[in-house]
């Protein structure tokens, strides 16, 4: 994006660096005291306050230049940062969103009803001050100009060090007019004692001209503080001198009446919404030594196709061809296979920016709730789709919601059922074969089978009396129409029933799951997998079909001899190092009909902490596999997770890791219910 | 030859319209998004001229100014620094530190180009 619209580059910039003064506040929050974070929300205002003012945003520019006003005072030590102040500033940056990503028209209540708030959160004495940004220029009162100048000046000895060039000063002076120009020499030192690089000679000028002094202060601007100059004009042109000063520049306005604190709670509601609005063209930023990884690789590519050219051209047929085309051949092969992956994670990014925003929800929701309420986090580096992470965002945050709302208790509630005060919400991630697992769960009073049941008798969605497994009744909380208004509150009531968080999930080809222990709390474990994913496999034979097993759930793979094969007929079970592995023969569970090989081998995968083996007839090898899709008439089949087109153009399944590890342990408890 | 110029910024929205103003005007623009950068920079390569914020991560502005005064190789090199103060403390500090001359934010690309004009001389 070098040579994009330098407003764009702001845009994006700019909520960049929204979430970072985001993420540092919501740290202040937990450590008032702390210099460092104090210091990166100042800087953060500051730039963009600065590019603000530079992209036109003069809207963003005012606003945030109150708060960076705040927090520059404590940053001095005028006063400290409070848990208030904090909150304050959080709401604000909801605004600057809004002026971000707008020209801010309709917003000037909402800002000033904060700036208001703002005010009202700082100390007695600590009212936001104005920076006069006009004033400087506005401060020098108008002289006439004269008809000449005389003009002593001697530069600190500093300057040129320090980088000014006196012949280019000498040079602005002459294009102002014409000029009598004498070096004063008397300071010059002996020579022994010459400094080449400080300047100690001084100038007296005769500048005749109708040029006015500002102009000529204008030439010395940055070294007048520091230099001796004396400017006296020959003669006065005009009658002397206007009054100086009287002029009083515009400043900009501190915030108007001081609105109610139930005024701002309407915009914030507006605010929410725009937030979670999409922007448009998004970009994704990459990290450059993903671009240079990939710049090499077409590189290398470029010359692999000349030497491809070359050998075309060269007539080498038989044997000596052959070899040279087989080590071309080679070498496109691990160029490609290294391009695709480079690509592929291009589009990559950690889910812990998906993650961070909800650092401030949890924020949010604690203060309108009431509740203490802790957010842990887990696998934030897992790397997701970026399409992926985003559409993920709202389905969590409901979810979020839901567990701060419903799932935990008040204090008191937490304090009686013997659970400490804070109720914790964490969220997990992590990759699972050619899927994201991303876990919801909080330790609060879990879900209520009965009131399930009756909800959902209520609203016709079963019989009364029906009988339905556990798992089935949980399942009703995802039933269309199921939600309803006797229990929306403000909070988790945002016209989205838990519905609709099933059906983006499931839009995205991904599955969402509960489970739920009444007292102890739920969790929600939403699997998504990854579009376009690219997975390194292990590709095995079972009968006459090539499965794949994802490379990262392979934990070894060793022989099932032919005895231990016997022996352990009855129950499936190997014994792995002191460890006993339930395992599964997939002649058995795919039906294939087939003889077995003599020589079977068993692959132990592993996922979610537990092991189990998978007898197949060969290991053929490792096999980048580009996942595709089941077809839907083949959604019910939980086994595989995809399918994916082999060299020779035949179709290879894709275990379900998950799938097959719980069925494996399903089968080991209920081998070991029955013996 | 060209005038080279070194651009300092953590904001790169600001280096990209630095950039299109330096370089419309025929400058070579070299960029580092922090002090600690910019001091990499200016100790392999004489600029002819150096612009730089003063509030950014790793290493301030007015660090890599004194840093920067110490090398030989960008002596006498003209620094300006970029300022939303017009606070005059600042400005002395900055001085003081070394730095050339400062230029005020906003700006716009006449500004820069004026301000560039005038330190590189003709």
């Amino acid at each position: 994006m070098s040579d994009s619209d330098p407003i764009a580059a702001f845009r994006v910039e700019a909520g960049d660096l929204l979430d970072q003064i985001e993420q540092a506040l919501l740290d202040l929050s937990n450590r008032l005291d702390d210099r460092g974070l104090i210091d990166a929300v100042f800087r953060g205002l500051h730039t963009l306050k600065g590019s603000g003012a530079m992209f036109g945003f003069d809207a963003l520019a005012t606003f945030t230049h109150h708060c960076e006003t705040a927090f520059d005072r404590v940053r001095k030590g005028l006063f400290p940062a409070t848990a208030e102040l904090v909150h304050v500033i959080l709401s604000a940056m909801d605004h600057m969103r809004a002026l971000v990503d707008g020209d801010g028209a309709g917003l000037e209540a909402t800002g000033d009803a904060i700036l208001a708030r703002l005010q009202a959160a700082l100390p007695e004495g600590g009212a936001t001050v104005q920076a006069p940004l006009a004033a400087a220029q506005a401060a020098t009162a108008d002289e006439p100009p004269a008809t000449g100048w005389h003009l002593v000046f001697r530069l600190p000895a500093t300057a040129m060090a320090n980088g000014t060039n006196p012949l280019s000063l000498l040079d602005e002076l002459r294009e102002l007019g014409d000029c009598r120009v004498v070096a004063l020499c008397d300071r010059l030192p002996a020579l022994p004692d010459l400094i080449p690089t400080e300047c100690m000679i001084g100038w007296d000028i005769t500048l005749t001209g109708n040029v006015s002094r500002d102009a000529i202060e204008d030439v010395f601007i940055f070294v007048m503080d520091d230099m001796e100059m004396s400017l006296t004009p020959f003669a006065i042109a005009q009658e002397a001198a206007h009054a100086p000063g009287g002029i009083d520049a515009p400043s900009p306005a501190l915030p108007g009446p001081v609105a109610t604190p139930q005024a701002v709670a309407a915009p914030a509601a507006a605010e929410g919404a725009a937030r979670q609005a999409p922007r448009a063209g998004e970009s994704v930023r990459v990290p450059a030594e993903r671009l240079d990884v990939l710049m090499d690789r077409v590189g290398e590519l470029v010359i692999v196709q000349s030497r491809l050219s070359q050998l075309a051209n060269s007539g080498l047929i038989g044997a000596t061809g052959e070899v040279a085309l087989r080590s071309i051949s080679e070498e496109i092969e691990r160029l490609v296979s290294e391009m695709r992956d480079t690509m592929m994670v291009l589009r990559m990014v950690p889910i812990a920016n998906l993650f961070g925003r909800f650092r401030r929800l949890i924020h949010d929701l604690a203060r309108d709730t009431g509740k203490a309420i802790e957010l842990l986090t887990d696998g934030e580096a897992t790397e997701v789709d970026k399409t992926v992470t985003e559409q993920l965002a709202d389905p969590i945050v409901h979810l979020i919601r839901n567990a701060c709302d419903h799932g935990l208790e008040a204090p008191d509630e937490r304090l009686a059922a013997g659970k400490p005060v804070t109720g914790q919400v964490m969220l997990t991630a992590a990759h699972a074969g050619g899927e994201v697992l991303i876990t919801i769960t909080d330790d609060g009073r879990g879900i209520n089978r009965e009131r399930v049941r009756a909800k959902a008798e209520g609203n016709g969605l079963i019989q009364p009396g029906q009988a339905l497994s556990d798992h089935e009744l949980l399942q009703l909380i995802f039933a269309p129409g199921f939600s309803t208004a006797a229990q929306v509150t403000n909070l988790s009531g945002r016209g989205v029933g838990m519905d609709v968080v099933k059906r983006t999930i499931e839009g995205l080809r991904g599955t969402i799951d509960i489970a739920s222990q009444e007292g102890k709390g739920s969790t929600f474990t939403l699997r998504i997998p990854l579009t376009l994913a690219i997975i390194e496999g292990l590709l095995v034979r079972v009968g006459t079909g090539c499965y794949v097993i994802p490379l990262a759930a392979v934990e070894e793979c060793i022989e099932l001899s032919a005895d231990e094969d016997l022996r352990t007929r009855g129950r499936s079970m190997i014994r792995l190092r002191d460890a006993l592995v339930p395992f599964l023969r997939l002649h058995d569970l795919f039906e294939t009909g087939a003889e077995p090989d003599p020589h079977q081998k068993i692959v132990v995968i592993s996922a979610a902490g537990e092991r189990v083996g998978l007898v197949v007839d060969q290991i053929i090898g490792s096999h980048q596999t580009v996942i595709k899709s089941m077809s839907n008439v083949h959604r019910a089949v939980n086994s595989f997770s995809g399918a994916t087109i082999l060299g020779d153009g035949s179709v290879a399944l894709i275990l379900d890791i998950m799938q097959l590890v719980a069925s494996g342990q399903q089968r080991e408890a209920r081998l070991r219910a029955v013996g | 030859m060209t005038a080279s110029i070194l651009t300092v910024d953590d904001s790169s929205s600001l280096r990209l319209a630095t950039r299109i103003a330096l370089t419309g005007a025929g400058y070579t623009v070299t960029e580092a998004c922090d002090g600690l950068e910019g001091l990499g920079k200016a100790q392999g390569q004489k600029f002819d001229m150096i612009i730089t914020d003063l509030n950014m991560p790793n290493m301030d502005g007015l660090s890599m100014i004194r840093e920067i005064r110490k090398l030989p190789i960008q002596m006498g090199t003209p620094i300006i620094f970029l300022t939303t103060e017009s606070d005059d403390a600042i400005k002395q500090e900055a001085r003081a530190a070394g730095a050339t001359g400062w230029l005020v934010k906003p700006f716009q690309p006449d500004q820069l180009l004026r301000i560039a004009k005038k330190v590189l001389g003709r």
